[in-house]
């Protein structure tokens, strides 16, 4: 008689939370099932059914794949034909592989998901807040919550998000222009329209590593044009104005993305990310260990190849996955921003210290915090602006002392910003400088060569 | 024989509340759960069984994160062609992860179900969490 009473065994795939069950068969015929991209709450586009992933300002991207394109386009149709006849067929083979593997990073690492964390579930965040919420009183607004915890021997400090209603992972930060935590957060690149996070870190790697050697690739082989023409007593004027449109473009990126591609390197083989190399939070000062931070394998073999080759983890978001029908989105509510200012500003805070470091002597006085700095109407009035301080910059920042040390590194970037035809800044470099670098072009590129600044707000599915 | 009610004819069953297992990150961002046994789970579940379901799922994630000769070689591999091996080989990871949907549906079924508990996949929340749900015991059998 008691088994008749007894628990009969639940079934967890009748119960399961999983979107992807057969809930949706049953609930159908009401509606056509959502996917979760669709009811996504950061600020990303999808394409491609959610296959492929966006910022919503897709920064710069089509002025660096138009760049690209257009210089590769030059050198295959000017410089090649006649460095066949002089030298040998395989530079334009090599020029062909470079420029295939350029492009292929480039959009790998744009449309790739950053290592975006999805936001905690409203349970998730009531049980976090009755963790936190035990001894203060809630009548007002808690201060900003963070939480400590030791990492290999080092005291780590986990900051709570309050948009995403969590506390961050180690390593992560939210991004504003995204508005998600994301993985491993390295910088927000406008270059490339995305995060540089956990996910596609090892992609942008390979973009600029591979640029690098294209772009030095062409330069050597304009250089070599010229100088053959010179040798042959050809009329220079005769040859195409294009060679020397490729010079000057690739004399200019040569330092940025050299220098770029000399940081990141460095960074990889410590195993740090921008974000944290620009807030000195590892910096030696710290204490008596050789780098103090916690992340290193203390050996740079393993550091690089944990970084570039370690195993690919999976998107956290799962885009395609069918939503559950009568489910709120978890946490969607953009509109519960009471925090915007105070998170914003936390990020942008940390952007304009490093802004503030080593590009003293630039400055863009662009308001980036909270807006949309590669909207075009704003080239023209930044103008005149270009050597005042940016304004919310306020604290000195105590990553000065680390950022020094790349100071050589990072003046070989940042040099360009000077140079009017500078074609992409390496204010990669530094994280604000994403926020900034889409004002930067504009300002010092955009009104020579481009005339109008180019439309940034929307890219057309590839 | 006297009608047995199965749950999945019934509605769902009513959620009591949910037990959140967070992320222990003690040895850095690796995928590790916290295995301290949850006071709420006392009068459901062994302290025995919760730790072996969790130290379980901790080697899972930890073998999916290995790094090792197989892991770089995948790396290398998919570098060398430009990240487009990716559109059609599974990762590694990937294949754990599977594994571990699999295990957990397992101890779904043994376990965690005759219960009336619920292990919730942390993929499904991210990574962030091991959610167990707990049910309301609505037949509880004289001799439970």
């Amino acid at each position: 008689m008691m088994k008749n009473c007894e628990y009969q065994q639940i079934d967890p795939r009748a119960l399961a939370v999983s979107p992807s069950s057969a809930q949706n068969h049953t609930e159908k015929k009401a509606r056509r099932p959502r996917r979760k991209w669709e009811a996504f709450p950061g600020k990303n586009r999808f394409f491609c059914n959610g296959r492929i992933i966006l910022a919503r300002q897709s920064g710069v991207l089509p002025l660096t794949l138009g760049l690209i394109v257009v210089t590769c386009g030059l050198f295959f149709a000017f410089d090649c034909p006649f460095l066949v006849d002089h030298l040998t067929v395989f530079i334009p083979v090599i020029g062909g592989v470079l420029f295939v593997f350029v492009v292929i990073s480039l959009l790998r690492t744009s449309f790739t998901d950053p290592g975006i964390l999805p936001r905690a579930t409203p349970d998730e965040a009531a049980d976090i807040e009755k963790q936190i919420d035990t001894s203060g009183s809630s009548t007002y607004r808690p201060p900003p919550r963070t939480k400590e915890i030791l990492i290999n021997q080092q005291v780590v400090k986990l900051k709570y998000c309050f948009t995403c209603k969590m506390f961050r992972p180690p390593r992560t930060s939210h991004c504003s222009l995204c508005d998600n935590c994301v993985e491993r957060f390295d910088h927000h690149c406008p270059w490339v329209g995305n995060c540089v996070g956990k996910r596609n870190y090892r992609f942008f790697y390979s973009f600029i590593i591979s640029l690098s050697f294209l772009t030095s690739f062409i330069f050597g082989c304009v250089i070599t044009h010229i100088t053959l023409l010179i040798i042959e007593m050809l009329s220079f004027l005769d040859s195409s104005s294009c060679t020397v449109v490729e010079l000057v473009i690739c004399f200019f990126s040569i330092w940025s993305i050299l220098g770029l591609s000399g940081f990141h390197t460095y960074l990889v083989a410590s195993n740090l990310t921008t974000n944290e190399d620009i807030k000195g939070s590892w910096s030696s000062k710290r204490g008596s260990d050789d780098s103090g931070n916690p992340y290193s394998y203390n050996s740079i073999i393993t550091n690089c190849c944990v970084t570039l080759c370690g195993p690919m983890p999976p998107s956290l978001i799962d885009r395609r996955g069918f939503l559950p029908p009568n489910e709120a989105v978890p946490a969607a509510s953009v509109s519960e921003i009471e925090l915007p200012p105070f998170v914003a500003k936390n990020d942008a805070h940390m952007c304009t210290q490093s802004t503030k470091d080593v590009l003293e002597r630039v400055v863009h006085s662009s308001d980036f915090h909270g807006l949309c700095p590669p909207s075009t109407p704003k080239t023209t009035p930044l103008g005149p602006e270009i050597f005042s301080i940016a304004a919310p910059s306020t604290e000195p920042s105590p990553s000065a002392g680390c950022t020094r040390q790349h100071a050589h590194q990072s003046a070989a970037t940042t040099c360009p910003l000077f140079t009017k035809s500078s074609k992409r800044d390496s204010l990669h470099s530094i994280n604000p400088a994403f926020r900034l670098a889409s004002p930067s072009p504009s300002l010092s590129r955009v009104t020579l060569i481009l005339g109008d600044a180019p439309d940034i707000g929307f890219i057309p599915l590839p | 024989m006297a009608e047995t009610h199965s749950l999945q004819d019934l509605q769902q069953p009513a959620v009591f509340s949910k037990v959140f297992i967070q992320r222990d990150y003690g040895s850095g961002t690796i995928c590790r759960f916290q295995t301290k046994f949850p006071s709420d789970l006392e009068s459901r579940l062994d302290k025995q069984q919760f730790e072996e379901t969790i130290q379980t799922l901790n080697n899972l994630y930890a073998e999916a994160e290995k790094l090792g000769g197989k892991s770089y070689l995948e790396g290398c591999l998919a570098c060398l062609t430009a990240y487009t091996v990716f559109l059609c080989m599974e990762t590694h990871y990937e294949k754990v992860l599977k594994k571990i949907a699999r295990y957990i549906k397992d101890q779904n079924e043994k376990v965690y179900a005759p219960r009336g508990l619920l292990l919730t996949d942390p993929i499904e929340r991210g990574l962030r969490v091991v959610e167990i749900t707990i049910f309301e015991d609505r037949n509880i059998g004289s001799g439970r």
